[in-house]
Formats: structure tokens, sequence, C-alpha cells
């Protein structure tokens, strides 16, 4: 009736994981209720949950992602501290089997459950605001994509408590992930789990490129376009290319699985060496889908925060889609051990340097948009220096390890550990933090304050390097990644301080929580009155913040680059705004249950594969197309607001913003 | 919604701007070149006319014409300019097909030939 | 021209500049099936991943069966046949949907579902028949392959039917409004990226496969 789920599936013989899973259990009822005591429902129902408004989905997908970093990062304190502690005679506190779990769900979770979806979630903010639109091309899709990744997020975290998770690293690699050497449940949950958010995933692609290459604000030519849109166009071209090879990876090894295919398995002729191919054909251009938003993010904080265009902005396109294409054909370095031979492995590493090419053209550009401007040191741009100075070094032992005789001598070493973190910490992380920051004000209309944000860049960049220099050390030396014990006394001092840097991170972390809390309880003193506090260069700082459902009353009409600064300093000059508009009602899609009700259905549908209850699956999979088909059913698409109210909201942002003329700061 | 008729519209993958005539026509052609394509492709699959080694080279060179058959007939896939999007967006997935494919292939026969079983084991793992 | 560039006053020459920005946003007409035509894209990249596993264990037979040994020519032209002319009939539903005559679209429509059940019902006789004899997918990394690539593709058909029949019911409740017509072009962009997958299969699966 139930497959193979008992009552043995809750681990009471694992105190943490027992005591961790009640506790998030706790804190969910005890959300629950306090939301139903206070009678939120309808308005969480309406506002966010059934919404199809991109700011709203974009918003969710970063509170998932945030929630997401604090599992994530326990995982990792808890794994420092492990090592920290198991040196030499003593055993530590985590027995292998659970450790291979924390460093297999660390990974899981940082890359599919917090990475991807804070830069899916300020992609999907700001790229319609940019691009001077209403919404994406496909609202209500959005929102299923949305609820799909949370489904595979609540799966995981549902391992905690009922079951197990993977033992086999974030990429769960045969034979050791076959069912002979894996037979519990904890794969399936990870293989489960990625499938769904996955398709989330695509259909977020889709949702983009149509968005960016189909709907603009007129005048918005290609050229004109800011560069986080063309940032956003190349990761989600290469969300459409990579992910299909991911869904077959992960489709192949659960046919192996469940119905004793073959693909990967020792016997029958299979061969576990073309999963490693075929996991990196997705592996590789998948740390591109994080890097390039993250280098659009950095792009427009260096413009705004110089008080100059971005330099070079021809040459950032072409290096962002030289980027694109040379991702997809890098993918062998990661296993240049696996003994493809010296010509396959020399194609593969000389691409790999290459890639380092546009990358520093991107950088130097940043660097030259700074030079001679008037830089603001505001808490985005200490992101963006902190990353050059990081990120830089994390890209040269980046070209070190592209390199495969020197990667004979580190792959899947700790040095390999804390190249990866450094680029992905460095770059990714930073650029969140950062756009998180510069973007907040124009999401809620209140600034966050500003001195907890400086603490928490230098908690984050000074954890960083306490955390990760020691592992170069360390990797050259010989230490191997995923050591649940360390029998050499002599590498403790290195991974004491290596532990120091985790918590100073956990400490930033903290803050980060705090200064959210503090912000929205004194957001009184920094209120966002004009929609523009940073003098923003983007048509996203046109808006009052937060924008109104429409985003705009009228579409802008763009002239040239840099559309919003250029339409500002002909207001500032001729001392007063465009003309008035003719005010047309506007249509807006509707909100829909559709994703979190199809979601429902694939969590049950997933929750059902992973335990072997048959019925339930079917159940699942009846339910989710059978959402599909009622909703295609609808007649009404749209609601209308009509054009008196689109008048009102737009006239007082107009009021505000002509009060603004005379004593907005001029450009030197 | 208005149209102006003077501007070069873009148009939708699959649907093209011609008159019914000029599509159900499309259509007819598209089925009897690929009728036509499939017909050789079974006869060269069979025949001991052509050089062996040419014969899967040739039946490759035929499929990719009865994909091109297909993506001009029944998707109307042109080199007009307002189907540039369209086309290349397909350029794009075409290259990514190709570096998956030949990718995979070429590096798996790498592995295989460096790092497959011994000879004597041969007999019982890779048979044809 | 959308509402909302008139509305704004386009001040933009057409041969301004690249890209269409010079419109504003194009109509949903163009915009759905372009978004559909992008994710049928990324299901040709699936299929070149099962394609490129297919290749890596073609010869991966573990002593048992290998294609030459399996596959029968002539069912597999029925199938093409069937599948070929189900595209082309779904071009003539397509023609008379855009009429607006709703007999000859349900007609065309089930015609094509039906000879989209005949490719299907081929295929699953020639699974089951190779799996009673001892050739089913568990038999080797060979056959995995196999099953796979060419069930994937047989999975693709059915969700097709699937909605084929979706379609059917829709367009007989709701008639030829312009959401029910993009659906429409969205199907028969799907039906005939299906058969083009098909031309790859049944040339190195089939074809290839079982070359003297």
């Amino acid at each position: 009736m139930f497959g193979k789920l008992t009552f043995d599936a809750i681990p009471f013989h694992e105190p943490i994981a027992l005591v961790t899973g009640l506790v998030v259990v706790a804190a969910i009822v005890a959300i629950v209720a306090w939301v139903s005591i206070k009678g939120w429902w309808p308005y969480l129902w309406n506002e966010w949950i059934t919404s199809t408004d991109h700011k709203r989905i974009g918003v969710m997908y970063i509170v998932l992602a945030l929630v997401m970093l604090v599992r994530g990062f326990a995982d990792a304190i808890m794994m420092r501290t492990q090592q920290a502690s198991a040196v030499g005679a003593s055993q530590g506190y985590l027995p292998p089997e659970h450790y291979n779990q924390i460093f297999s769900a660390h990974g899981t979770i940082m890359i599919f459950f917090m990475a991807m979806p804070i830069v899916i979630g300020l992609m999907n903010f700001v790229v319609p605001l940019q691009l001077g639109v209403r919404d994406v091309a496909f609202p209500t899709m959005n929102n299923v994509s949305f609820w799909l990744t949370a489904s595979g997020a609540l799966l995981v975290n549902v391992s905690l408590l009922i079951g197990e998770f993977a033992r086999t690293g974030w990429l769960g690699f045969p034979p050791l992930s076959e069912l002979e050497f894996s037979p519990g449940v904890g794969v399936d949950y990870y293989l489960v789990a990625l499938q769904i958010s996955g398709v989330g995933t695509v259909l977020t692609a889709v949702n983009f490129v149509t968005t960016i290459l189909k709907t603009r604000a007129p005048g918005m030519s290609y050229m004109r376009m800011p560069v986080f849109c063309w940032t956003t166009l190349a990761s989600n071209l290469l969300i459409l290319a990579a992910f299909p090879v991911l869904t077959v990876s992960l489709g192949l090894l659960m046919l192996d699985r469940y119905l004793g295919f073959h693909f990967f398995t020792n016997d029958g002729g299979g061969n576990s060496m073309l999963y490693m191919n075929l996991i990196w054909v997705w592996g590789h251009p998948e740390v591109y889908i994080l890097i390039l938003p993250a280098f659009g993010i950095y792009s427009e904080v260096a413009a705004t925060f110089s008080g100059k265009p971005l330099f070079g902005y021809r040459s950032m396109v072409f290096a962002t889609l030289a980027i694109c294409i040379i991702s997809f054909c890098v993918w062998l370095h990661h296993f240049f051990t696996m003994g493809a031979g010296a010509d396959v492995n020399a194609v593969f590493g000389i691409a790999s340097m290459i890639i380092a090419i546009p990358t520093g053209v991107k950088l130097f550009n940043w660097l030259f948009t700074m030079y001679g401007g008037r830089v603001r040191f505001t808490v985005p741009m200490h992101y963006l220096v902190g990353f050059m100075l990081t990120f830089v070094i994390g890209g040269l032992t980046g070209v070190l390890l592209a390199i495969p005789p020197v990667d004979f001598v580190v792959h899947n070493s700790l040095f390999l550990i804390a190249h990866f973190h450094q680029v992905i910490i460095g770059g990714v992380v930073f650029a969140v933090m950062a756009g998180y920051t510069y973007w907040f004000p124009k999401a809620f209309g209140f600034m966050l304050d500003e001195r907890l944000g400086k603490m928490i860049f230098w908690c984050w960049f000074i954890g960083f390097h306490l955390a990760f220099m020691p592992l170069y050390v360390l990797g050259f030396w010989g230490g191997t990644r995923r050591l649940q014990h360390i029998d050499d006394p002599t590498w403790q001092p290195w991974l004491d301080v290596a532990l120091v840097g985790a918590v100073i991170i956990g400490i930033g972390i903290v803050l980060t929580v705090v200064q959210l809390l503090y912000s929205i309880k004194t957001r009184d003193r920094r209120l966002d009155v004009t929609g523009d506090p940073w003098d923003g260069r983007t048509l996203e700082w046109l808006t009052l913040s937060p924008p109104p459902h429409f985003n705009f009353a009228v579409l802008p009409d763009v002239h040239g680059e840099e559309a919003y600064w250029m339409r500002k300093q002909t207001a500032l000059k001729k001392e007063q705004l465009v003309e008035e508009p003719d005010y047309k009602p506007i249509e807006m899609p509707l909100n829909t249950p559709t994703g979190v009700i199809c979601a429902f259905f694939a969590s049950l549908c997933g929750f059902a594969v992973i335990w072997h209850i048959w019925w339930m699956a079917i159940l699942g999979l009846v339910g989710a197309f059978a959402v599909l088909v009622w909703y295609a059913w609808r007649d009404e698409h749209e609601h209308v607001i009509p054009a008196d109210k689109v008048a009102e909201l737009e006239r007082e942002r107009r009021r505000i913003r002509s009060e603004q003329i005379p004593t907005w700061p001029r450009p030197a | 919604m208005t149209e102006d008729p003077s501007e070069t519209r873009n148009v939708a993958p699959g649907q093209p701007h011609d008159s019914m005539l000029s599509e159900s026509l499309s259509y007819v052609i598209g089925l009897a070149l690929a009728l036509l394509l499939t017909g050789v492709s079974f006869w060269v699959a069979s025949t001991s006319v052509l050089w062996g080694p040419g014969v899967a080279t040739g039946l490759v060179v035929l499929a990719i014409a009865q994909m091109g058959v297909h993506l001009v007939f029944f998707l109307h896939i042109t080199s007009g300019p307002d189907n540039t999007n369209n086309v290349l967006a397909l350029a794009f997935g075409v290259l990514i097909v190709f570096l998956v494919m030949v990718g995979t292939i070429w590096i798996m026969a790498h592995l295989a030939a460096n790092m497959g079983p011994p000879p004597e084991l041969t007999n019982l793992h890779m048979q044809h | 021209m959308t509402s909302e560039a008139a509305a704004v006053g386009l001040t933009h020459e057409a041969s301004e500049d690249t890209g269409l920005g010079h419109r504003g946003p194009e109509s949903k007409s163009i915009v759905v099936p372009y978004g559909f035509w992008l994710f049928v894209l990324s299901d040709m990249v699936l299929f070149s991943a099962l394609f490129a596993t297919y290749a890596t264990l073609a010869h991966a037979t573990d002593g048992g069966p290998a294609s030459n040994e399996l596959f029968d020519r002539t069912l597999v032209a029925i199938e093409t046949l069937a599948l070929l002319l189900s595209s082309f009939v779904c071009g003539v539903a397509m023609i008379a949907a855009k009429r607006g005559n709703m007999l000859w679209t349900q007609i065309w429509l089930l015609i094509t579902g039906l000879l989209g059940a005949v490719f299907l019902f081929i295929e699953l006789y020639e699974f089951a028949t190779m799996i009673g004899e001892g050739a089913g997918p568990q038999r080797s990394a060979f056959l995995s392959a196999f099953f796979t690539l060419v069930g994937c593709h047989g999975a693709h058909v059915t969700a097709g039917l699937l909605w084929i029949g979706t379609m059917m019911a829709q367009v007989w409740a709701k008639g030829f409004q312009d959401h029910i017509m993009r659906r429409m072009l969205c199907l028969s962009v799907f039906w005939h990226a299906l058969d083009i997958i098909w031309v790859a299969i049944f040339t190195i699966v089939y074809l290839i496969g079982t070359l003297p």
C-alpha cells in the first residue's frame, strides 16, 4: 500500500538529522499558525502564491533561496567542524554515512536550490523593468516554474526527516549511485527533486529568451539593451541547451535504478564513464548559467556607482556571447584524469584557457568604467571591488587547472574545492548580495541599512579568504575532497583557520537576517520616495518603488543606450518631465492557482516514485495533467486596469519626480 | 491591434504568411519529397550497388536532406528577414546538437580505446 | 504594431538600428509559437543526448542480441509511412482550421491521431516481441539505449496524441478563437518535430543498424 515507506524511514537513530527535521517541522507549524491567526492567508494567496507578476515571483524565488542558503550553510559548517575535529586519532562527531549525505546535500542545495533560484529571482524581478515592458512573455508559466522549483526544494528537505539523502556527492556518479551500491532512497530523492525542478528551470529559460528577443519597449534595439539583459539572454540560452542533457543523464540513471536498465551499471555492458561525460556536458554550462547574470549585475553596479556609462558596451556584448558559446566546448576539463588521452585533453584544455580571455575583457571593462568616474563606495560597490580581487585569483587557479598535467596532480583535491568556491562565492554570491542590496529598494520602497550591509560584506570577504585559502595549500599537500577523517596532524592549524573563516561567513549570514529585520523595523528612516535612490541609468529606476502592477503607465520610448539616463538628463535640462501621455486601460494577466496545484501534484508524484507507491504516483501524474487541462479551459485570461486608475498612479509618480527636479544632483 | 502592412513583420515558426493554396502546395511537395527520400534511404540500405562504407554516410546525408524538407515545407522555416529569429534559434539548436553528439562520440571512442577492458576479456564484454 | 506603440506615437524609422526594437513588444501570435519553438529545440537537444548514448552503447551487447538480428525493416517502413502521412494530414488540419471549417478540422485531426496510433501500435508490438524473445531493455546496455531512445520518441508521440484529443475537444467547445489557434499551431510544430526525430531514428537505428 505504501511501497517501501515504513516508520523505519524516520531517522530515530541519527539524532542530528532527527532533531533538525523536527525543528524545521516545528518552525513550519509555527509559521502556518501565526499566518492563520493573523488572517493573512487571503492576502498571501491572492497577492503572492497565485501571482503571475514577475516582481512577486522574483521575490519568492529569492526568499526560497535565502531559506535554502541557511540549510546549505548549516551543512557547510558541519563539514568544517567535522574536518577540524577529526584529525589523527579522533573520529569527529559525524560517521561517514552521515558525513557523505551532508556534503552531497550541501552541493545539491547550494547549486540547485540556492544559487539558481536567487539568480533566477533577480532576473525575474529586473529584466522586464529594464526592457521597459509589463511582464515576461509567459506570466502563468513563470508562476508554474517557481512552484516546480519549490517542489524540488521541498523534496530535498523532506529527505531529512523521512528517509535519507544521497551519499554520492552532488552529481551522483555511478556505479556508486546505482541500485547495487546505493539501495536506499537517498539517490532517488536527489534524482526526483532535480528532475521536477529541472522542468521549471527549462520553462524559465523559454520565458526569458522569448521575452528578451520578442518583447522590448519601442525603440529598444538589441544594442540598446542593458548589459544585464544580454547576460540574462546568454544564461537562458545556456539553460535551454544544457538542461535537457541533465534530464537525460538523471533519467538514464533512474531507468537503471527503477527498471534494471544497464546504462551505467558494471554489468550488462554498462559504461559509467558515459554518465560522467553527459553530466558534465550539463555541468559546465551550469556554472556559466550562474556567473553570466552575475557579470551582468556587476556591469550595472559599475556604471551606476561610477557615474559613467559602462565602458566598452559592444565588447561586453561580444564577450558575453563568446563565453556563452565557448562554455559549451570545455566540459571534458572536469574529467581530464578519466583517460581520454592527450589529444582530447589538449583540445579541451586549450578551450578552457581561451574562455578566460573574454572574461578578462569584461574585467578590464569594469575597471575602465570605474577609472575617471566619481566612484561612490556603496555596499554594491564594495562587492564589485571584492569580486575583482577575489574572482581573478579564482579564475587564475582555473586556468592552472585547465592544464591537463597540472590537473592530474590536483583533480578532486581541496585545491579544486578552493578554486570553485572562490569563483562561485567571489563571482556569484558577491554579485547576488550586490544585486540584492541594489534592487531591494525598488522591490520594497525602502533601503537596507548601509552600515550593516558593509559589515556583512566584510564578513563574507574575510570569512571567505580564511575559509578557503588554507584549502589551496592542503590540496597541494595531497588533501582529497570529501574527507570525513584526516590522517595528517600537521594539517590541524590549516583546518582550524578554515573553520574560523566558515564561522565568520556564518556571522555574515546571521547579520543578513538581522539587517533585513532591522531595516524593516526602521524603514521610515530610509524610504525610497522617488523610486531612483541611486541615481540610476536603466529603466527600472523610472518607476516608483515598488512599481505598480503594470510597471509603466505607457511603455517608454527608447532613443539610445542608457534609455533612462538620457531621459532623466533631458528632463533636468528642460526642467520638466516628458509630455503627459494619453492614458489607456491596461490589460494584465490574471492570477492563477495552476502553479501551486501542479507543484502539489508533482511533489506527490515525486514522493510516491521515491518510495515506490505506484498508485500515488499515477494519481499525482493524472492530477498534474488534469490541472493543466482545467487551466487551458478558462476563457478569461486578463483583467483590465481602467485608464483613470493608471492615470492616478502615473500622475502621482510625475508629481513626485517634478518636485525633485530643482534639487536633483546634476552630473559633474 | 493594428498592423502596418508596409513594415516587415516577424513570422511565427510554423506559420507562413502565404495564401491557402501555396500553403497546401507546400505540404504536398513536402510529402512527395519526404516519401522520395525515405524510399531512396530504404533502397540504399538494402542494395549492394554502392560501396559498403559509403552507405552509412549516404544514409546520413539523405536523413539530413529529409529533415531539411520537413523544416522548409512543413515548418515553413525560410531565410526571409521575417524569419531571422526562428532561423537563429534553429542554428543555435543545431550547434548544440552537433557539439553534444560529436563531442560525446569522440570522447567516448577515445575512452573506450584507452580505458577499455584488456584484450583477453573482450570476448565476454564487447561483442558485436 | 501594437496599440501600446501606437499610443506612444511611434517615432522610429524601420531602417533604424538592428533588432526589431522599433516596434515594441510583438503580439501574442508571434510570441507564443516562438516560445514553443524554443522548447522544441531544447527537446531536440534532449534527443541528441539520447542519440549520443545510443551511439556509445551500440555495440555493448554483453553477448546478447545485436541490432542486425533484431529489427524488421518492413515494420519500420510501415511505421515511417504512418508517421509521415500523419504529419502531412496535420498540416491539412491546420489549413482547415484557418478556414474555420469545424467538420474538416475535426476529421483531419482525428486522422492525424489515428495514424499516430497506428505508429504507436506497431512500435509497442515490436517492443513486446523483443521482450518476449529475451531482448528486453534489461538484457544489455545496447538494448537499454535502444528502448530508451525509441521509447522516448514513442512517449512523445503518446503525449502528442493526448494533446490532439484535447485540442479536438477544445476546438469543438470553443471554436477557432485566437488562443485556440495558437495552441493548434504549437501542436503542429510539435507533431512535425517528432517526425524529424523519427527520420533520424529510422536512419541511424533501423537502417544503419541493420546494414550487412
